[in-house]
């Protein structure tokens, strides 16, 4: 595509009619993206402010399942994560300065590693199904005192680390329809929001789990 | 917003420095340390949150509309967790009471 920021062009590539221009187009996608981020905010913290409250109910019984998570998968996935972030960030630099095939690469490597993620992810919820961590009937916890209780934790751990998940496998396929849409040459410096908004949401997810690390695996180390 | 192109050395010092505080949360995480641990852990989550939206998400060149959105995000989130809490937490507090 032509370079658009040294003739008068009427329209530059990308650019819808009702815009003035590419930046203000790209700040009207960037602010509609945040509006949706945001019903992500409210809609993970209705699950964070359910783990807040019985956390304060029961917080000897949340405590003792700390020793039943594995802190090292869990370092290493926020590692993965973070690193995945880093990838991300620099597809949308590279989509900003127009180098169409480094976007592809590190697209594909933020793809990777997603998948790596989510492959630890099954491992763990394997070593729960193993010890019988799943909450309902086949429920069992090591500690008697706090059966009922420990349930409730590993009921919100699944909740809130399945939707995790779920939000990583939409992230996965958002990322290889970007994928796709590089290859066709469909970016270009004057044109990459898909990049950038779709980087938005990975980012995203990327917080949850920095928030959901500590609270689910970190809890009672100590004791 | 003109599009300002970040360096990958800015990328790659915020990158080092959320593997530098995971590296610290777990270790904090394995100090004894009572309440504090929970005050730690979460001071640490809200830095490395901070470092990704401000850096990553690239909020610092965003638009005064867009920084309005983000705060209002936050604070309903606080709204949230504050008004479920002082329910909560204040539950026993007037003996006589009982049906609160």
């Amino acid at each position: 595509m032509a370079d658009s920021d040294t003739t008068l062009a009427i329209h530059e590539p990308g650019l819808r009619h009702h815009f003035d221009d590419s930046a203000q187009q790209l700040d009207s996608s960037t602010l509609g993206m945040w509006v949706f981020l945001v019903t992500e905010v409210m809609f993970f913290g209705g699950m964070f402010g359910a783990y807040t409250v019985y956390r304060n109910m029961y917080p000897d019984a949340f405590a003792s399942t700390s020793h039943f998570m594995n802190v090292t998968i869990g370092a290493i996935n926020t590692g993965v994560l973070i690193f995945s972030s880093f990838t991300m960030v620099l597809a949308v630099r590279s989509a900003q300065l127009g180098q169409k095939k480094a976007i592809i690469a590190f697209l594909v490597l933020t793809l990777i590693l997603g998948c790596v993620f989510l492959t630890l992810k099954y491992v763990e919820y394997h070593e729960k199904w193993v010890d019988h961590h799943i909450p309902g009937p086949s429920f069992q916890y090591q500690d008697p005192r706090y059966v009922h209780q420990a349930q409730i934790l590993f009921f919100l751990y699944f909740a809130m680390t399945g939707m995790h998940a779920i939000h990583m496998i939409v992230g996965a396929g958002l990322l290889t329809t970007l994928i796709v849409m590089a290859s066709r040459n469909r970016f270009s410096s004057a044109w990459y929001t898909p990049v950038e908004m779709i980087g938005l949401y990975w980012h995203f997810v990327d917080i949850v789990w920095i928030f959901l690390f500590p609270l689910l695996y970190l809890i009672g180390h100590t004791q | 917003m003109s599009h300002q192109i970040v360096s990958v050395k800015v990328y790659a010092a915020v990158f080092g420095a959320l593997l530098a505080l995971t590296i610290t949360t777990v270790a904090v995480s394995k100090l004894e340390l009572g309440e504090f641990n929970f005050v730690a852990a979460m001071t640490i989550a809200v830095i490395k949150a901070t470092l990704v939206v401000m850096f990553f998400m690239d909020v610092r060149h965003a638009t005064s509309m867009t920084k309005l959105f983000v705060g209002a995000g936050l604070f309903w989130m606080t709204i949230l967790l504050v008004f479920v809490l002082s329910d909560y937490l204040s539950r026993g507090w007037i003996p006589g009471l009982r049906w609160l």
